[in-house]
This record gives C-alpha cells, structure tokens and sequence, in this order.
C-alpha cells in the first residue's frame, strides 16, 4: 500500500499558521512524524492559507526537503503550483503529481501537460489523474470507468509507464444529499479499472473526503479503506496517525495476500 | 512482428551477503564466498539480475557418522576421524565452496560430546581449510545452547554462518552470533510464516536483517520437495516485490535429507540399480530442483553428485 500522508496541507489550522509566520518547525515535524507512521509520499497543499500559492508551495517543498529525504506529493489543481514545488524539489527518491483531471473546458490538454511536467521531473515522477472531465465528476459506475480508460490509453500513447499511473476515483462526502450511492459505484469502477493495463495502474483515494461533516469520522474511513483494498486499492491519500488505520491496511493487504503473514505482522508493516 | 517483453519486473532484490573474513577484515580465511543479490525468478530477466551463482558447501561431521551408507561413506573411509582431513579433501579433491561443520556429535542421543570437543574441531578445520565455514548445531536446543556459543568463540571473526536458530530457541545463539560477529541462520518447519516470524524475531534483537540467511527444512525428491519448492519460490517472490523480512539469501539441506531416502541409501535390491549411482543421483536431483526454485546454498554430501550439480550451475543455471 502506498500511503500518502494528508496532513501537510493548508485546509488545517497548524499548517495555515505555519505559512502565514514562516514557522519551518511546525512543517518539518509534521514531515518527520508522518514519516516515522509509514507515510511514502507526504502531500502538500497550499490550501487557502496563501496569495501567492507558487510561491508558497516553494517554500514548503524547500522547508520539507531541508530535513527530510520522503518523496513529496505535490497537491494542487493548478499546474502553474506544481510546476513552481518541481523548480525547487529535489525528485530523485521521486514524486507524485496531483492531479489533473481527463481534461478540462479551459484546459484541453492539461494531462498532456501534466506527463510533460512528470517527464522532466525523473523517471520515477508519478501523477495523480481524477476520473473527472469537462463535464465534472461524473455520478455512475461507467462514466468513471470510461474516463480512467481514456486516461489509461493516452498514458500509454504516449509512451508514460502506467506503474507512474495513480487513478483516483474521486471519493465525495458521503453525508452529502443523494451521495451515498457513490461509495459502492466507486467499488465497482476500481472492479474494472485494475484491468486496464497490465501491471495494472495504481489507484488511489483522498480517503479522508469521503466522512467530511460526518460523525465517525475515523471508523467511516477505516471501514471504507478496507472495503476498497479488497477491490484492489493500493494507494491512499490518508491520515497515518491513525494507528487503527494503518492497522486495518496492514490486515486487510495481509488478508488479501499481499504480504506474508507472520505473528509479528503488525508491527512490521511498511507502506510501500 | 516483435516478440513481446514478457518478463516480470520487481523493486527488491535478494541480500547479498559475504561468508568468511580474510586477513584485512580480521579473519583468517583465506577467501570469501558472496551469495544472493538476485532481482527476479530463477530464469527471470537477464542474466544480471539473476544474482550471484548458487555455491555448494560440503557437509563435514565433528564425529565418524554411524548411520551412512557405504555409498556415502566410501570416497571419506580414510578422514572419517579427522574433521580437518575431511575439510581439506572436500576442498582439495572434490571442489566444495564453503564447508558445513555439522556437529551431530554432540547430540545427547549421539554420542554426547562437549564443548571442548566441539571447539577442536572447529580449530582444526579453520586451520586446514581457507574457505569460509557453516557451523550447525545438532538440533537439540539445551545441548546447541551449552556448546554452539563456545563454537561461535572459538571462530570468532570470521564471519561463519551459524545456526540455526528457531522460534522457540533464538535468544541465546542470536546474542552469540552479534557478538562474535557472524552470520546467522533460522530455522522454520516448512512454513513461511514462521520463517517471517524468525527473521523478525531475530532483528528484533538487533541483529541485522542483511546478515541473515533463511532454511526451511528441506524435503528431498520423493519426500515433500514440492513443499521447499513452493516455500523456496514464494521467499523469492516475496524478496522481489519488498518484503524486507524475506530478503535473505536461502541454504537448503539436500545432504542429510536426500541421502535419508530409502531409494538413495537402499542397497539390497537390485533392480532398483546400482546404488553407488542411485544414490547420488537422488541427491543431485534434489540439490537441481531446489536451484530452480532459488536456493543460494546447498549443503551436499556425495562428491559425485557435488561435481554434476557444480556443472549444472555452471553451464545451465543463469547467473550473473
């Protein structure tokens, strides 16, 4: 399981005081205790906390990388923020690109553009694509599957390694009117999509989306989490300081043979 | 039309791992033995991501072995009461790699030797022989406890592989082995989990994970092969997609095991064959299999079936 730490983002109030006073300390702790939970990837978002996102999203990818060697996950909707983190990051245990949609009314191209940026940032930059398009994140099982699929051919055409392929399927609130259905249909589409290529593309979830607003939060996410990694999930954007979390992927990726169990089998889990 | 690239890619690799300290690393042998490093299946990729080749150790006896066919006992009737003898002539006449020191001798049902015993036979096969040496207990956890800590001593520095350890009996083998420097062997009952556990155990006690090599009792041909193959191809495959706890390098007993087989050691009934062929075949056949599923080292016993499984790794088996 590749496990993507969320917390470094600016939607949380530490993160959001930590930029507005330049306060490294706050960040770089942040960077090293997701590390020592199992985190792979750290994310970063800029969230609202800043004007000047690009400018932002340097300074936290440089305060990170002053102290900590964890690949990033530079998380923004905007290219011109990940390609401003790309200038200064150094990619060489890799990074993630997240993400882009299919494509977008303004915006064509911009997976193409986003394989570009991934290209010249090494051979082990990854993105993050949504099952999203111009026409926004579609409601049913087989728009999900037909978009991941464009994403999965155009990869492919162009020549881009589908293991530096993330899917995200896109997990919505699920207290919101009229969303509770999605859960499953995202289930169904992960059914279909882990055959699209062979090795399959990774997929991925924002995890921590789905129990916004909600009471039990923690147990929403857990359980979810586990239902996905029997359909084949094996990335998630998620808070790896939920013991109980990191828990349930080392049980569940044990009970779906992934890893050979042993007594011990707790303990030694490491995403990756 | 091109021929489709259809094999597999993985992220991990086996631990490579060196046997034996020369004068410069503080030892006294006079060279080393590396195994492991593979990065795919036997047979997988190319032929540099196959790893080091696989390497034979001889089984040398602390005490004149009291159960083996004359088959067996034939090419070593003249050092059967000389460890050091042995060693020389497994290195000298018959091309072994690494010797095993295997000290049957101090079993209590055995003959029940001591320490002092034991550590003159590791003296004078350190002195007769440069390779470097596997030292193994005799299975009996009280007596392997007393007598492999003086054992380890006694070569202390020249970086052996000693064992075994197993999930019962590890603690005081596993301190021994940290102090003196060597490698360690554990030990499971054909059964992967226990043999995770033990490596995890193991490192749990501080030694290191890269200077572990990992035995699964081993089934001969006609005796539960299936099984060490199995659980042999699922440690490699386990090693190659970044179980750390897996990485290690893997010994196989094809020795003792295969020459335990009444169709190796049967003498009497001739239309089986000649048993001073049957035999060694038995054992090279085992020793064969076991290579294809991704032994490192196999401790053997017959010299024939030494050189045919030596020209097996060497003309058949890809190696790096």
């Amino acid at each position: 399981m590749i496990l993507i730490a969320e917390r470094i983002n600016g939607m949380f109030t530490d993160v959001k005081h930590a930029i507005a006073d330049k306060d490294k300390k706050v960040i770089q702790e942040l960077a090293k205790k997701q590390t020592d939970a199992g985190a792979a990837y750290l994310d970063v978002n800029v969230g609202t906390a800043a004007a000047d996102q690009e400018g932002t999203m340097q300074w936290l990818v440089e305060t990170i990388q002053e102290t900590c060697s964890t690949p990033l996950c530079l998380d923004s909707q905007k290219p011109a923020v990940i390609a401003a983190g790309l200038k200064v990051i150094n990619a060489q245990n890799g990074v993630i690109l997240n993400s882009t949609p299919l494509n977008r009314k303004s915006d064509e191209e911009i997976l193409d553009k986003y394989i570009e940026m991934a290209n010249q940032a090494g051979p082990k930059a990854s993105i993050i694509a949504l099952t999203m398009d111009k026409n926004g994140v579609p409601q049913d099982i087989n728009t999900r599957v037909a978009i991941a699929a464009e994403i999965v051919s155009k990869a492919m055409e162009k020549g881009f390694d589908t293991q530096r392929l993330f899917i995200d399927t896109i997990v919505l609130p699920v207290k919101v009117p009229d969303a509770q259905i999605q859960p499953s249909n995202i289930l169904s589409a992960m059914d279909q999509i882990k055959y699209m290529s062979d090795p399959a593309p990774h997929m991925t979830i924002g995890l921590s989306n789905l129990s916004q607003g909600a009471s039990e939060r923690s147990l929403i996410n857990r359980v979810f989490l586990a239902m996905a990694i029997s359909r084949g999930l094996n990335s998630a954007i998620a808070d790896v300081f939920d013991q109980d979390l990191m828990n349930i992927v080392a049980t569940a990726e044990m009970l779906m043979n992934k890893q050979i169990y042993s007594d011990s089998f707790l303990k030694v889990y490491s995403s990756a | 039309m091109p021929v489709p690239e259809v094999a597999g890619r993985f992220t991990g690799s086996v631990n490579r791992l060196t046997l034996g300290a020369t004068k410069d690393d503080g030892g006294t042998r006079t060279s080393t033995v590396t195994v492991g490093g593979a990065r795919n299946v036997v047979y997988g990729g190319s032929a540099a991501d196959a790893g080091k080749k696989p390497v034979i150790a001889m089984d040398v006896l602390d005490s004149k072995p009291d159960n083996w066919s004359d088959v067996l006992l034939e090419p070593y009737k003249d050092v059967l009461d000389s460890p050091g003898d042995w060693a020389k002539k497994c290195i000298e006449e018959f091309g072994a790699e690494l010797i095993c020191i295997k000290f049957d001798g101090i079993h209590p049902d055995k003959n029940d030797r001591d320490a002092t015993h034991a550590v003159k036979v590791t003296e004078e096969v350190l002195k007769a022989v440069g390779v470097p040496l596997i030292l193994w207990g005799c299975g009996n956890d009280e007596k392997d406890n007393q007598v492999m800590p003086k054992v380890s001593g006694a070569a202390k520095g020249e970086k052996c592989l000693i064992g075994t350890v197993t999930e019962d009996n590890y603690k005081s083998l596993t301190a021994i082995a940290l102090a003196d420097g060597h490698h360690l062997i554990t030990e499971a009952p054909l059964d992967i989990n226990i043999g995770k556990q033990i490596n995890i155990l193991a490192s749990d006690m501080g030694f290191p994970l890269e200077r572990i090599v990992t035995f699964q009792d081993t089934g001969a041909l006609g005796y539960g092969i299936e099984y060490s193959y199995s659980i042999q191809e699922r440690q490699r495959i386990a090693a190659l997609t970044g179980d750390k706890m897996m990485a290690m390098p893997a010994i196989c007993d094809v020795g003792y095991e295969s020459w335990r087989a009444k169709e190796a050691k049967q003498t009497e009934i001739p239309e089986w064959g000649p048993a001073e062929k049957r035999g060694p075949m038995w054992e090279t056949a085992t020793a064969i299999c076991l290579l294809q599923a991704g032994a490192d080292i196999i401790r053997m016993r017959h010299p024939k079936a030494v050189t045919t499984v030596k020209n097996f790794i060497n003309q058949v088996l890809k190696t790096e």
